[in-house]
């Protein structure tokens, strides 16, 4: 306790300026896990042909541009102190609803919207139950991920819903000078997610009710409003996400579809450093934690690893990795 | 003092001291067997402290001297003050709701048989002590489904069945009626008899008149005396709480009481429960104090006007229009903000910038069309917030968790103060803060009140509310009972305030 009495304030000394070491650390903690990325690239770059190429680039970024979608909502769920876990099943149930409308005479290109709006009604119906009956989001979110399963098989019959002639299907295999449409799309999710939580009253309110909901109460910001709208915005990106792998196969399957996709998309948050019990995240470390994942599994095919290691050594770098995350972050607090 | 008989427990030199505060200095306390000794003192006297180095949860400074039947003991942790037949009885109680009364009294030492859990034979062993204790439920009842007072029982019947001889009991009657009230100090009585030291911790007057054979008096984390029942009176008692150095720095600027208008008028705020029937008027310019003891429902009066909790009755009106506020949205809208008095746990984000921590009210209101921030305008507010208000940061990127308490407790009250409001309730608004934060924080408050602000401070530090506030309230169980200053005729004085809130007032007419 320092002991100096009364209104002498304005002399005393302010607390210097971060240091260099000091802003090397925060550095490290803004960026996160790009150093084990690096560090994967440039061991899959030694140890396997053709991974710095940039066909193989492409298929990388192809192969994330869907999780980084997904994890994009899932960013803005879990930086709210919830989870979503159903983002996989809306994601099949949206597709077959692209699929769907897709193959209504002379209205194909409807099938986007539809698929969009699926998706948005389902996050809506989550974040109603969340934010209204207050129900816990482990749970509501766990009873969608079944439920919307059903719907999705039950809205295509059960069966693959096929469009040959989709009049959208350059979002799925299309390029402009060279990049694919999946990367331009996912690449612009996560500039407006970022806009959205860093440069708007919205974004500071997210971080808000996930570092301390009972404060973000008592600073009059309407914590239900927030609540509904990161899982609608969940549910928007599935829908997205759905319009994406159905334009890239030209067909959708209720009950292939999204298996465990909230399972990648968690992962790429986690990774990213964001935390679990909200209010700490970055969309751009969820950014490299999507590519952490992507290059894990692309690096392990060209290195012709089996599928069987492949799940092995990816849950393994995932909670290694985290760890390493936990420990360097524990240093750096004192 | 220490001419005792033979004292089933001494506790001398007793000196505690937590980073920047002592919270204990040099304190005795001598128990007898078989005696109901009271222990009081204001709010951070240091009563609990005591306890909790009683019970093993805090390890005194050296030179502490302990000595059960005479014995030098040390004390080291809970299980070492159990094995000494110590037990404590805690406000908020240590009972597991899910599991049985005789699981929760037999938890950590279930009987076995076969190494599995023996129900049947640790329900017969407990059915004597509830039955001796006068309880009207069994021992395989569920804790959940028992009242408040039953719960009690549960642990007093726990402490008896470790064979404790020294019973220290927190409060135990505030959340009780005043039925099993009388019950509980039957009961009480009962152990005495039995040869029982009772510890008891109490705010309430007349209930230490009732029941204590002896009252010692803590204040500001020293002993002042002991006192035998044949000399208790309410007046020596409340001399000992008192009788603190103003040491100076608690300065009313705003001198003269001339109120401006009524800016705040709350009439019958209540929730039938912990507030009730409370109404004030709170006029431009003036610092209202609210004081009274914990527990009274200050805070809770506090919140229930600021739309943080519910209220069954009540109105609120401000300048004069009544404003239907229901939400901390409704009240900050109309200009009516508060000071939450945990700032850790209700007031900040603490791994958010101290810039984001002032904007993140105010961003809203100033916000370019489509709800992007004005980035510019909040870098120019937190500057000028931390200029203004002397918060001691380097960055104001830097998180707020990493500042002291002083400095956090300025970053709440700029964010609050961004919205430019028109009435400033502050709860506990030096808590934990250092004595240099203080006398700046106090500063603020005159500065606002000269600016026209109607403020209103709650505290439980009595020297602050005498120095800060021109007229004070005192709150007793939930419901406002007296005034002091302003044009009530009697003046502010400490003891006054005391007499109100521990009900000694009417201890002392009803003696007369």
């Amino acid at each position: 306790m320092s002991t100096q009495v009364s209104g002498v304030v304005a002399n005393l000394p302010q607390t210097p300026a971060p240091s260099a070491t000091e802003r090397l650390r925060q550095l490290m903690r803004s960026v996160g896990m790009l150093p084990v990325l690096i560090l994967l690239c440039i061991g899959f770059g030694t140890l396997a042909d053709g991974f710095f190429s940039l066909q193989n680039a492409s298929i990388v970024a192809q192969q994330a541009s869907i999780n980084v979608v997904l994890a994009a909502g899932m960013t803005f769920v879990i930086l709210t102190g919830g989870i979503d876990l159903s983002v996989g099943s809306i994601l099949a149930a949206a597709a077959v609803v692209t699929m769907l409308a897709s193959n209504l005479p002379g209205a194909g290109m409807l099938g986007v919207a539809a698929g969009l709006l699926a998706g948005l009604a389902c996050g809506l119906v989550n974040g109603s139950l969340i934010a209204f009956v207050r129900l816990p989001p482990f749970i509501v979110t766990l009873g969608a991920l079944t439920a919307m399963r059903g719907v999705a098989r039950l809205l295509g019959d059960d069966k693959t819903i096929f469009n040959p002639d989709l009049p959208f299907a350059f979002i799925g295999n299309g390029a402009v000078l060279g990049v694919p449409w999946l990367v331009i799309i996912a690449a612009a999710v996560v500039v407006v997610s970022w806009f959205i939580l860093r440069r708007t009253v919205l974004g500071v309110q997210i971080y808000s009710v996930g570092g301390n909901p009972e404060a973000a109460r008592l600073s009059g910001i309407k914590v239900w409003k927030v609540l509904l709208f990161v899982y609608a915005m969940s549910g928007l990106l599935s829908g997205l996400g759905a319009v994406m792998t159905s334009a890239r196969l030209f067909a959708a399957n209720g009950l292939q579809l999204g298996q465990s996709y909230e399972l990648d998309a968690i992962a790429a948050v986690i990774l990213g450093g964001t935390s679990f019990v909200g209010g700490v995240g970055s969309i751009v470390g969820t950014l490299i934690g999507a590519l952490i994942i992507a290059v894990l599994s692309n690096g392990l095919v060209l290195l012709g690893v089996s599928d069987i290691w492949q799940y092995i050594v990816k849950g393994l770098v995932i909670i290694g990795a985290v760890a390493l995350d936990r420990y360097r972050q524990s240093g750096a607090r004192t | 003092m220490s001419n005792d008989p033979c004292p089933i427990l001494e506790m001398r030199h007793i000196s505690k001291t937590f980073p920047g505060v002592k919270a204990l200095k040099d304190v005795q306390l001598s128990i007898r067997a078989g005696e109901i000794h009271s222990l009081m003192g204001e709010n951070g006297a240091g009563k609990s402290t005591l306890m909790k180095i009683l019970s093993g949860a805090y390890v005194p400074d050296a030179g502490a001297e302990i000595r059960v039947d005479g014995k030098a003991v040390t004390i080291e942790g809970p299980l070492s003050a159990k094995a000494l037949g110590i037990a404590v009885i805690y406000q908020e109680l240590s009972l597991c709701p899910n599991l049985s009364v005789a699981e929760n009294i037999y938890l950590g030492r279930e009987l076995r048989r076969h190494g599995l859990v023996d129900r049947k034979a640790m329900q017969a062993a407990c059915a004597g002590i509830l039955r001796r204790l006068g309880a009207s439920f069994g021992p395989a009842t569920e804790v959940a489904s028992l009242s408040i007072a039953e719960r009690q029982l549960v642990e007093i019947a726990r402490a008896l069945h470790a064979e404790a001889r020294i019973l220290v009991m927190d409060e135990p009657t505030t959340p009780l009626s005043s039925r099993e009230t009388d019950r509980l100090f039957a009961l009480i009585r009962q152990l005495r008899a039995d040869g029982l030291a009772i510890i008891y911790i109490s705010h309430r007057m007349s209930e230490i008149y009732d029941l204590s054979d002896r009252v010692s008096v803590l204040r500001d984390g020293t002993y002042v005396g002991t006192l035998e029942r044949a000399a208790l009176s309410a007046e020596s008692l409340v001399q000992m709480m008192v009788g603190r150095d103003l040491s100076g720095f608690y300065t009313k600027e705003h001198a003269a009481y001339d109120p401006g208008r009524v800016v705040l008028a709350a009439r019958h705020i209540g929730d039938g429960k912990r507030v009730r029937d409370c109404s004030f008027d709170v006029h431009a310019g003036e610092v209202l104090g609210i004081a009274g003891l914990v527990g009274a429902g200050r805070t809770e009066l506090a919140r229930m006007v600021f739309g943080a909790d519910p209220r069954s009755s009540g109105e609120i009106h401000i300048d004069g229009l009544p404003v239907d506020v229901r939400t901390p949205l409704d009240a900050i809208r109309a200009g009516l903000v508060y000071l939450t008095e945990d700032r850790k746990a209700q007031g900040l984000f603490l791994d958010m910038s101290v810039r984001d921590n002032i904007n993140v009210c105010a961003c809203s209101l100033d916000a370019h069309p489509g709800g992007l921030l004005d980035r510019a305008r909040g870098k120019a507010r937190a500057a000028a917030a931390i200029a203004s208000l002397g918060i001691r940061v380097g960055d104001a990127r830097r998180n707020v968790g990493a500042l002291s308490g002083g400095n956090q407790q300025k970053v709440l009250l700029s964010r609050l103060l961004e919205i430019k409001p028109r009435v400033l309730i502050l709860d506990e608004p030096t808590r934990g803060v250092d004595i240099g934060a203080k006398s700046e924080i106090y500063r603020i408050i005159n500065e606002l009140a000269r600016s026209g602000v109607a403020i209103v401070v709650i505290s439980s530090e009595l020297p602050e509310i005498v120095g800060t506030a021109d007229r004070v309230l005192v709150m007793r169980e939930g419901e406002l009972v007296a005034e002091l200053g302003g044009h009530s005729g009697e003046p502010i004085e400490q003891a006054t305030i005391i007499e109100y809130a521990t009900g000694a007032r009417q201890t002392l007419l009803a003696a007369a």
